[in-house]
């Protein structure tokens, strides 16, 4: 884990002494024939890579539809696993064209990183999971607890302002990467494991005897995760938000990866605005005409790719929350493509 | 035509051209200036572009971020710590923790190395063999692995806190760590303290002077009675007359974890077991070599002496040995210090754990961080081998060699 960090140090020192930031990432993308898109290590529901290694989930769908709208081909994705420490150095020296990694958008990571949130793609927040047979109902109860948490989060510094806020006392111990921190909570070496409620969901899978464990209600902090670029290139900041509010946006209008080709035809204005047969915005962004249709049928609109990962129709099976739509009670809005 | 004597040239513009120059005199000066120049112009742009680049692309660079607060805790501070902290003391505090397992893992790395080689010495069969059998394991498998085998099997055997395993009721072993009674000093303890400083340099001295009766005169005096007198004793009739020097605070289960008392988490033992069984593999290799390397006619000679093979060992072999061990096991040290920064996998918080990693990705700022820590490792691996280059001139220069 070291090497990497150093090797990624080196290659960032080294890339910033040579010349200054390439501002043409979409001609470099398309020269190469290939995004190149930073996930987790292996995270369920949100990037993680399946026996046959290829990766699967929310985070790796968001790669996915960009590289459906460049290439009209969801495949030419290079994935470049990631560990917590080692994101933002991987994205300031070039090594990936966009970060989507379950990332806490914050002012500090936004302004002084070299790089920009480009929305959210999950509204999450940090939580607890204990073992049952604790007989803890509540983080409050918390009070000398040992809590093993990843390192290189903005989780380690939400622990510390909630236990010192409660006034409770309680013993960190901050593995390199989440296999370990897990492994670290199940041999029995802490009492509780923290990070955003969707990991606890997701990592829980991964024990041994999931009912064994539960999630604590509290919501310790707000945790929006979203995709990251580098500074310098505002096209390719617009083409990666664009691509979020697309897929949100084909949601509201009811476009699914099923009927995108019959909703095309329609003779609906906003309708044929979106979908390219009306105007050009796709063209003003460096894509082509057809670009919502491209990312629908690469993944599906934003409630596909919820329900498909972590929703409903997975494993994880979680809410939609606050990710449901603005209109149905949750925070998902996409300014109006017009 | 008169003949003058030339002046000889000036000794300094001498000695500089020989150094630089060579053979090639005054013209080889003048490369190597050039040469030195190229390679300043060429740092000086790598640097100034590096911070014009940081700045065009709005990542923050400089030190500034080491005073401000961190934010977050670390589990082990050998100094006061706490999350309202500033990056710098974290830095030190890794470090600390860093330097710790070094030291401790190096001190059994060696005892471990020196009796494993003497295992392999052995004419006891089965002893060299399992000698044999421990360094050919350990060194064979990756360090990595072993540091989590070593964590993973000490958790997996130990109970919770709860269960935990109690030793005469005042320490305790769990999961957690070990627990044992911390001291809290008392009225005694000024004077305790003194007497034990007392008895120590007193002992010293009495040493240095029955090893000048033994080396001058040849007279054997014999000092251990009264040494221990002077270290156990003194401090005893001290504590008689002024009272107990500290009282222990008990540690006591706590809801979750045990509060009070003093406490040696788990992944510091696991590590410097990992550390220190797998260096000194390599170290009982490096004695064997060195005993081995002493020519057999001295153990013979010793023997012809009269002197046990333990005595010979002692007094005669391992001292000529010691002069072809030092350099290489100034490597060993060197070594595990820098693997000390595996510790990381394991929730250990050294210096690579909470500064180049916690620290680096709360504040981004990767080149300064990771430059800080290159030169720290720098600084502390020059240093180890600096005293044992210093060990190893006074050995040589009391062989006589």
């Amino acid at each position: 884990m070291k090497r990497v960090t150093l090797a990624l140090t080196l290659a960032l020192a080294a890339g910033l002494a040579a010349q200054a930031a390439d501002a043409q990432t979409l001609k470099t993308i398309k020269d190469r024939g290939m995004l190149s898109c930073g996930v987790s290590q292996g995270l369920p529901g949100f990037s993680s890579p399946d026996d046959k290694g290829n990766w699967t989930g929310l985070d790796v769908d968001v790669c996915r539809a960009i590289a459906g709208a460049i290439f009209n081909d969801a495949t030419k994705v290079k994935y470049v696993p990631l560990s917590a420490k080692d994101r933002f150095t991987a994205l300031q020296s070039g090594e990936i064209d966009v970060l989507s990694r379950n990332t806490t958008w914050t002012i500090s990571r936004d302004t002084s990183l070299g790089a920009n949130f480009t929305g959210v793609t999950y509204y999450d927040g940090q939580g607890f999971m204990v073992k049952k047979s604790l007989k803890v109902n509540s983080a409050l109860e918390l009070n000398s607890a040992s809590v093993c948490v990843q390192t290189g989060t903005t989780t380690e510094q939400n622990l510390a302002d909630y236990f010192k806020a409660n006034n409770m006392k309680y013993e960190v111990i901050a593995f390199g990467t989440n296999d370990e921190t897990v492994k670290a909570y199940e041999a029995g070496r802490c009492d509780v494991f923290t990070t955003d409620q969707s990991g606890l969901y997701a990592n829980r899978l991964k024990l041994a005897n999931p009912n064994d464990h539960m999630v604590l209600p509290e919501i310790i902090s707000k945790e929006p995760l979203g995709p990251m670029v580098r500074h310098g290139d505002d096209q390719w900041f617009d083409i990666v938000k664009w691509t979020l509010f697309a897929m949100v946006t084909a949601e509201e209008l009811g476009v699914t990866s099923k009927n995108v080709d019959e909703k095309a035809k329609l003779e609906n204005p906003e309708l044929k605005r979106v979908l390219g047969t009306d105007g050009n915005f796709g063209e003003q962004l460096g894509l082509t005409k057809d670009w919502v249709v491209r990312i629908v049928k690469a993944v599906g609109n934003y409630g596909e790719v919820f329900d498909r990962n972590v929703g409903a129709g997975s494993p994880l099976a979680i809410n939609r929350g606050l990710n449901n739509l603005w209109n149905k009670g949750g925070l998902q809005y996409a300014p109006p493509i017009r | 035509m008169s003949t003058e004597a030339r002046n000889p040239p000036p000794q300094i513009a001498l000695k500089i051209r020989r150094i630089l120059g060579g053979k090639t005199g005054w013209n080889g000066v003048a490369v190597q200036f050039a040469f030195a120049a190229i390679l300043g112009w060429i740092g000086y742009e790598i640097v100034s572009n590096a911070r014009a680049n940081l700045e065009n692309q709005h990542i923050a660079a400089g030190f500034g971020f080491l005073s401000n607060n961190a934010g977050f805790d670390v589990n082990q501070t050998l100094i006061s710590y706490t999350g309202s902290d500033t990056f710098l003391r974290v830095f030190v505090v890794g470090l600390l923790n860093t330097l710790v397992v070094s030291v401790v893992g190096i001190v059994f790395a060696t005892l471990i190395g020196f009796i494993v080689a003497l295992c392999r010495l052995s004419p006891n069969w089965l002893l060299s063999r399992v000698g044999e059998i421990y360094v050919e394991i350990i060194r064979n498998l990756p360090v990595l692995f072993q540091i989590l085998f070593w964590y993973l099997a000490v958790l997996a055997a130990l109970p919770n806190p709860r269960q935990s395993i109690s030793l005469l009721g005042i320490a305790f072993i769990s999961n957690r760590g070990l627990v044992i009674p911390s001291p809290i000093g008392g009225s005694g303890l000024e004077p305790f303290l003194a007497m034990l400083a007392l008895g120590v340099v007193a002992s010293l001295a009495l040493r240095f002077h029955a090893r000048r009766a033994l080396f001058r005169e040849g007279r054997m005096i014999r000092i251990w009675p009264t040494v221990l007198g002077l270290l156990v004793g003194l401090p005893l009739a001290t504590m008689l007359v002024f009272g107990v020097p500290f009282t222990f605070e008990l540690p006591q289960l706590k809801g979750f974890n045990f509060a009070g008392g003093s406490r040696i988490i788990p992944e510091f033992v696991a590590l410097t077991l990992a550390l220190s069984t797998y260096t000194a593999a390599f170290i009982a290799e490096i004695v064997r070599a060195g005993i081995l390397s002493v020519h057999k006619g001295q153990m013979e000679a010793g023997a012809s002496l009269g002197l046990s093979r333990g005595a010979t060992l002692r007094l005669v072999v391992v001292p000529q040995a010691m002069r072809v061990i030092v350099p290489p096991l100034t490597n060993q040290y060197l070594n595990l210090t820098k693997n000390s920064s595996l510790a990381v996998a394991i929730g250990y918080p050294d210096l690579v754990s909470v500064f180049a990693g916690t620290s680096l990705s709360q504040t981004g700022q990767a080149i300064e961080i990771i430059a800080m820590t290159m030169g720290i490792y720098l600084l502390i691996s020059l240093l180890t081998s600096a005293i044992m280059s210093v060990y190893g001139w006074r050995l040589s220069r009391s062989l006589g060699a």
